[in-house]
């Protein structure tokens, strides 16, 4: 047993860190520091700083221009990341529609759609859930019907994060209703977003912010060459891209990196007032919180080093999803009641970066506090909620 | 990052798990807790000869030279075998306060019976006004030209009773909260002016409470530099939570491998109780609280054995999340086996009651977290 990285680890964590320090865009940690929200064009200059390092594709192999980091490079990685308080990274091309495409699709695929993947020239969305289908996912009704070499697709996907900036959408539609199981007759196809007949509808989250959409397609004509894989096999498909996703699930870096900043909030003194630091209830909650994700980072360290030594990974990888999020939430409750008054101004055009500074609400980014607390309300819903996690778990390693 | 075991490791691991498979079902546990010492002789014997009670003293004091990594292997399937044999009082507590701190002499006289099995230890620092404040301690140690007159009073001495050999704290100088002037004595279980009232504790196991007035003992009956004993009882008391943690993770673990069994079996309205979501939700709650409780036992383990900073912090990460996690795996228990949770019968009754007595040692999880919340 041995607590430590290697030498060569530490090395390369450190090689990483330097560039951070050293080279990361200024302009977008000073935007990060102040809590505003980050514009498309910011994120994509971001994503293409981390592309010219070589460092866009964390999870793909080397032969599609990935890292090829091992499974404790890309946790360290993205330790690093967290600690410059990176703006995350994107991730349904890279995370998701890549590793599919590079998986299961053909040659001209990936020639077609890789490298604009890699170097974030092309925005991609997901087309998962839709309005009458959300933890049930096999239930999806949106539907392609083969006319020739295209398939025409009629439906509505809905939660699709960031739609209003993507070029490109990957889908899940029933190909054939003719099934004995629902999963069966799904498949996995690429969509242009700029073909006739799809369009965009914004859905204002709770608080306040355009941040997800509901997807039309109405005849949309989509050309059989862009079936990834078999027709019928897009469940499959769509649940290997879930895999794919488990990199950092747990949001554990992050979720260091806010507890951080919270407890030197907690430290200082504003205009002479007793710091949060002496205030026992509080103090006693964010222990309490410290506790958990202590845990969860061996939990997941555990996972890693599993992984790393070939094998499976234990019952532990499965509770990583849903911890993880309980303690991203419970993290925005502590902000939330340090936040005391400020938690209530609500002005979301002051987290536009070309605000005037001077007249922003508040002392710091306690205003973002209930924003996040609200929006991240998301975290146990989305993915597979929190509920579906645990009926997984019983199912598969209770044996329930 | 390896959270592998070295050969060393596994065969040690495996020789308990062996010897709890083969030799020491819950009938035969519940037969050594009913016993007047609440423990067998016999098995003490049989720890001794494979070695177990050797592992954490040096080889020159005639051990394995072995660490913390080594004790919570052994107190994690301690725990799953709920042994009663007081392995944490004689190895751990008493044995660790000899080993960090006694001359050659002391050693030559005690720890080869200790190690052989051969002789029964405790450490008697608790007093009825301290919980866990390990520098409030009460009793005196009076020096004069023939040595010490103790005086105090030692509460719920773990293994008190049987001991034959007792280490008793008491003050040389300073208040009672002070943390100079604590120095530990060696003091035969026989000695006279000892009043010693074994009982038995909830969790099958035995403790005393332990008075004494103007007990002599000689100069060189004072154990490590006098006056200054307190690191020393730290740093025991530390090892002796991250034992009992790990003891309480083998606890949790097999609690929750026994409850998702039942559900299996047990039936009620035509089906298994374990289709029931409710309480299917319930047992990933439990495996959770068990993977999370072993990740920070690893992390804690792993922090003391290479000695690095931050290990008494770690440590109360550990004894805080063992309380509260502990409390809800075995409420948890014994609510999804009904009734018969709630029955003497069942181990599933004695494991929550050992979960809890651990909860209430070295610290509760309040008194954990109030150290970590500064």
């Amino acid at each position: 047993m041995n607590l430590t990285f290697s030498q060569e680890e530490l090395e390369f964590r450190d090689q990483i860190r330097r560039v951070f320090e050293n080279e990361f865009p200024d302009d977008i940690r000073v935007q990060r520091d102040s809590g505003v929200t980050i514009s498309p064009d910011d994120q994509v200059r971001f994503q293409k700083w981390l592309f010219e390092r070589g460092w866009s594709a964390v999870n793909w192999p080397k032969e599609y221009g990935g890292t090829g980091w091992t499974p404790v490079q890309k946790y360290l990685f993205m330790q690093e990341l967290a600690e410059v308080n990176a703006p995350d990274i994107v991730p349904f091309g890279l995370s998701m529609v890549g590793p599919v495409i590079y998986t299961f699709g053909n040659d001209d695929q990936k020639q077609r759609f890789l490298p604009d993947i890699l170097e974030s020239n092309v925005w991609w969305c997901q087309g998962y859930s839709e309005p009458g289908s959300g933890s049930d996912l096999a239930s999806l009704k949106t539907r392609a019907d083969l006319d020739g070499d295209h398939y025409v697709v009629n439906g509505t996907k809905t939660w699709t994060t960031l739609a209003q900036h993507a070029d490109w959408i990957f889908c899940l539609v029933r190909t054939n209703s003719d099934v004995a199981r629902r999963q069966e007759g799904i498949s996995f196809v690429l969509v242009d977003m700029n073909s006739p007949g799809v369009s965009v509808k914004p859905i204002i989250t709770i608080e306040g912010e355009h941040e997800v959409n509901e997807v039309h397609f109405e005849d949309v004509r989509v050309p059989v060459t862009n079936l990834v894989g078999e027709e019928g096999k897009g469940w499959t498909y769509g649940k290997v891209l879930l895999q794919h996703e488990r990199t950092n699930i747990a949001a554990v870096h992050h979720s260091k990196f806010r507890l951080r900043r919270l407890r030197e909030q907690a430290e200082r003194s504003v205009r002479g007032a007793t710091p949060l630091v002496q205030n026992p209830s509080f103090m006693r909650k964010l222990a309490a919180v410290e506790v958990e994700l202590k845990a969860l980072e061996f939990t997941e360290l555990r996972t890693l080093a599993a992984v790393s030594a070939g094998k499976a990974p234990g019952p532990e990888s499965s509770i990583l999803k849903f911890v993880g999020t309980e303690i991203q939430q419970a993290i925005d409750e502590l902000y939330v009641d340090a936040a005391g008054y400020y938690a209530l101004p609500f002005v979301p055009e002051q987290y536009a970066p070309d605000f005037a500074r001077d007249e922003r609400i508040g002392e710091g980014n306690e205003t973002r506090a209930s924003s996040r607390y609200f929006n991240f309300r998301k975290a146990s819903i989305y993915g597979g909620s929190n509920e579906i996690q645990k009926n997984i778990v019983a199912k598969h390693v209770l044996g329930l | 990052m390896d959270f592998s075991l070295s050969e060393e490791q596994q065969m040690l691991e495996d020789s308990v798990a062996k010897y709890l498979s083969n030799d020491y079902d819950f009938d035969t546990r519940q037969r050594y807790s009913g016993s007047p010492k609440g423990y067998s002789d016999e098995v003490w014997k049989q720890f001794a000869e494979l070695g177990w009670t050797a592992v954490p003293f040096s080889e020159a004091d005639g051990g394995f030279g072995y660490g913390p990594v080594e004790i919570m292997l052994m107190m994690r399937l301690f725990g799953r075998g709920l042994v009663v044999e007081p392995y944490l009082a004689n190895v751990v507590l008493a044995g660790g306060a000899l080993r960090r701190s006694g001359s050659d002499a002391q050693k030559a006289e005690w720890l080869g019976g200790l190690i052989a099995g051969e002789t029964q230890a405790a450490l008697a620092h608790i007093e009825p006004q301290s919980r866990y404040e390990l520098d409030n301690v009460a009793s005196t140690a009076v020096a004069d030209d023939q040595g010490y007159l103790l005086s105090g009073h030692k509460a719920v001495v773990l293994n008190g009773g049987n001991a034959d050999l007792l280490i008793v704290s008491a003050r040389t100088s300073g208040g009672q909260n002070d943390a100079d002037g604590i120095s530990l004595f060696l003091v035969p279980g026989d000695a006279d002016g000892l009043t010693v009232r074994r009982y038995a504790t909830v969790d099958g196991q035995q403790a005393a409470e332990i008075e004494f007035d103007n007990l002599r003992v000689a100069a060189d009956a004072c154990l490590g530099e006098p006056g200054q004993a307190l690191p020393v009882i730290r740093s025991v008391f530390d090892e002796a939570t991250l034992a009992v943690c790990a003891e309480a993770v083998g606890i949790m673990q097999v609690m929750t491998e026994k409850t998702v069994e039942y559900s299996k079996s047990r039936v009620q309205f035509g089906v298994p109780i374990g289709s029931f979501q409710a309480l299917q939700h319930r047992m990933v709650d439990m495996l959770t609280a068990c993977e999370q409780s072993y990740s920070l036992l690893l992390w804690a383990t792993m922090l003391a054995a290479d000695g690095q900073e931050g290990t008494a912090h770690a440590i109360s990460s550990l004894k805080y999340q063992i309380g509260t996690a502990g409390k809800k795996v075995g409420q948890e228990a014994v609510q999804i086996h009904g009734g018969m949770g709630v029955t003497w019968e069942l181990d599933i009754a004695h494991y929550f009651k050992r979960l809890t007595a651990i909860g209430q040692l070295f610290g509760n999880a309040d008194f954990h977290l109030d150290r970590l919340a500064v």
